[in-house]
């Protein structure tokens, strides 16, 4: 399953990654490691997995040519990866399904998860009513407010969202409390994180689950055009859909990666999440990652219209490859991820989340400047129903008329 | 001798739990921190903890996080901390002070010469709650070249290799988690803890200082025999909390003289 050695045994993806957590969840990280490495290897779960990516998630999601939108910018042929026709709306329940057995196989029938915009809450929420367990999700105030499409979707869904006052809000204070909240029931409870950030081996772990995307990819592709693609493109924020795109093609050094963040309201000004663009590396839920902080080390808050993107941290993995130059890393406006939400609701009627928007807008930019002949692949790492009231405020449409 | 051993080996041969109170570096402000620790350190507190203040500190509880909060918010930085150990010194508190505070705060102050400086002005030890015993070993050379004490901590949930591990670095004290939890007050100590650190001493020599959930003389007198310290923390940020801004030194000096047995009353 794994196409590269890394990370090391410690969870180190070069300087980046690690384990930088209380003692207290030490013990209960390399239970995790230990078991996740017997999963992997475990045909009977995996038998179970794929069955349940079939049949429940609606795997393999379908790569769409986007005729409409490579028209309109006259450049690179553009592939679209559906993972917005996942089941729940997003990639994150690939990730979700999948830890949700492993959490099963160690016995724990209790699941914390962080969310931001909520599409991991609604997956951790949909996996624990399906496998029958407690789910508690923590979510940030603001994340609360702007999201509540998906906060009413994890309560029907019988999750207990816990809201978090602390902070700016957001993930970050999120993923703050549900490690303390883990710290103080580790014994019996599984922490189901959503993105392929924290302590080692989530990063790993993450990375390995949401990388059935750039497989399944990889192989449609291939059928499409008889080569793989020279570009693949998916919004960071944390980064889980990204790290799943671009890991199957990790060893195809002709398939470029662009990562692209939120810039906000600008990378220049003081509210934006582009974390590779204009953080240093730093130490932020258990991992050694480019982090937006101040000269002191304080965290700054992030600011993204996209709650999913609001995140002053990144995973390992990217990090690593930032420094390599395996991938580069861009960021995309607020201003012009509307753009980008438009412009796909328009050409292809398919109307996406406001995270992956920032890759639409960045293709949007991108596309002209290639030959013809240059295929595209981008993650659409999920729709925009959840982000309908944002876009409403945003844009000002006008929902009561003709 | 270090003052960390020196006061270990005193409060051991008088056969008495040494008490650390703890106090976050600027709060409620800067010149009230510096007061509180030395009200603390003359009502009896054999050592000081000195948090600095961070912005995500995920192993602290909802007091100790709005205390870092407030210092933070009154322009605390983490050089602060080093300046209060220089005053602390300068004014003649002569007991243990250790610095305590997340990985972050010393990777971006440069932690060589942050580790460097604090040796300079006069600290003892460095607990760095995020920092695991693995990925410790620059951190531990740096401490060790300077003179100071890289404080490990253990908890409950350790099993027997991490004891070992840490054991076998460890210098100064053995910080152990009292609970399986974050810091914060709590009415009784674990039920656990006293196995727990039974099975600490059958390993080590070193002394055995409990922190997280720790805030009464009861909790104190209930470690007498299993341990050789006490960090108490949350329930002194309590107090400060909850006193008139004219009050707050007077109130927790006397809330440690009742932690250290000094005083029977109750604030």
């Amino acid at each position: 399953m794994t196409t590269t050695s890394l990370p090391d045994a410690l969870g180190h993806f070069g300087p980046y990654g690690g384990r930088f957590v209380p003692e207290t969840l030490m013990v209960a990280l390399n239970e995790l490691t230990v078991a996740f490495t017997e999963a992997l290897d475990d045909e009977t779960f995996q038998v179970e997995l794929n069955d349940l990516l079939r049949n429940y998630v609606g795997r393999p999601t379908a790569l769409y040519f986007a005729e409409n939108l490579t028209r309109k910018l006259g450049g690179a042929k553009i592939y679209i990866k559906r993972e917005d026709l996942a089941h729940t709306g997003a990639h994150k329940i690939n990730n979700a399904i999948a830890q949700g057995l492993l959490a099963r196989r160690m016995g724990k029938k209790k699941i914390f998860a962080e969310t931001g915009a909520g599409q991991h809450g609604v997956a951790t929420a949909t996996v624990c009513a399906m496998l029958g367990m407690e789910c508690t999700v923590f979510m940030g105030a603001e994340d609360v407010r702007r999201q509540s499409l998906n906060v009413f979707r994890m309560k029907l869904l019988g999750a207990k969202v816990e809201v978090v006052e602390s902070g700016s809000r957001t993930l970050k204070d999120a993923m703050n409390e549900a490690i303390r909240g883990w710290v103080t029931h580790v014994r019996d409870t599984y922490y189901l994180i959503g993105s392929a950030a924290g302590p080692h081996p989530y990063p790993w772990l993450v990375r390995e689950f949401q990388s059935v995307i750039g497989r399944e990819a990889r192989e449609q592709i291939l059928a499409a055009e008889g080569r793989l693609p020279d570009y693949a493109i998916a919004c960071v924020g944390g980064g889980s859909n990204a790290i799943g795109l671009f890991h199957p093609f990790v060893e195809d050094a002709a398939v470029k990666f662009i990562g692209v963040e939120a810039a906000g309201e600008g990378i220049d000004t003081e509210r934006h999440a582009a974390t590779l663009s204009k953080g240093r590396p730093g130490v932020l839920h258990g991992s050694k990652s480019y982090l937006l902080q101040d000269e002191y080390g304080q965290v700054q808050e992030a600011h993204s219209i996209s709650a999913g993107l609001d995140y002053p941290g990144v995973g390992p993995e990217h990090s690593f490859y930032k420094d390599t130059g395996r991938a580069t890393y861009v960021a995309i406006t607020d201003i012009e991820a509307l753009e980008g939400f438009k412009l796909l609701s328009e050409t292809e009627g398919i109307i996406p989340a406001l995270e992956p928007s920032h890759a639409i807008a960045y293709v949007a930019k991108f596309a002209p400047t290639l030959p013809k002949d240059q295929v595209i692949l981008l993650g659409l790492s999920g729709r925009g129903d959840k982000d309908i009231n944002t876009v409403i405020a945003a844009l000002g449409i006008d929902a009561g008329s003709e | 001798m270090s003052r960390i051993a020196e006061t270990f080996a005193r409060t051991k041969a008088a056969g008495r739990i040494a008490l650390f109170p703890f106090m976050t570096v600027g709060y409620p402000d800067l010149e009230t921190s510096i007061a509180l620790v030395k009200a603390m350190v003359e009502a009896g507190g054999e050592g000081i903890e000195l948090g600095i203040p961070f912005s995500d500190p995920l192993a602290d509880g909802p007091t100790v996080q709005k205390s870092s909060y407030q210092a933070l918010q009154g322009g605390t930085v983490p050089t602060d901390a080093l300046d209060v150990v220089r005053r602390l010194r300068a004014d003649g508190v002569a007991v243990p002070l250790i610095l305590m505070g997340y990985l972050n705060t010393f990777l971006a102050c440069g932690e060589e010469s942050f580790i460097l400086d604090a040796a300079a002005a006069g600290a003892d030890g460095l607990i760095i709650v995020d920092l695991p015993p693995e990925e410790s070993d620059a951190t531990k050379a740096l401490c060790k070249k300077n003179g100071l004490d890289l404080i490990y901590l253990l908890a409950p949930t350790s099993d027997d290799g991490r004891i070992a591990e840490v054991v076998s670095r460890a210098s100064g004290f053995i910080y152990c988690v009292g609970v399986v939890g974050v810091t914060g007050a709590r009415d009784a100590i674990s039920a656990e803890l006293p196995g727990f650190l039974r099975r600490l001493r059958a390993k080590t020599e070193l002394p055995l200082v409990v922190g997280f959930g720790i805030s009464k003389r009861e909790h104190v007198q209930a470690l007498e025999g299993l341990a050789d310290g006490a960090i108490v923390a949350s329930v002194l940020i309590d107090i400060v909390e909850s006193s008139a801004r004219e009050e707050r030194v007077e109130k927790v000096r006397s809330y440690v003289e009742v932690l250290t047995g000094r005083s029977e009353a109750s604030t």
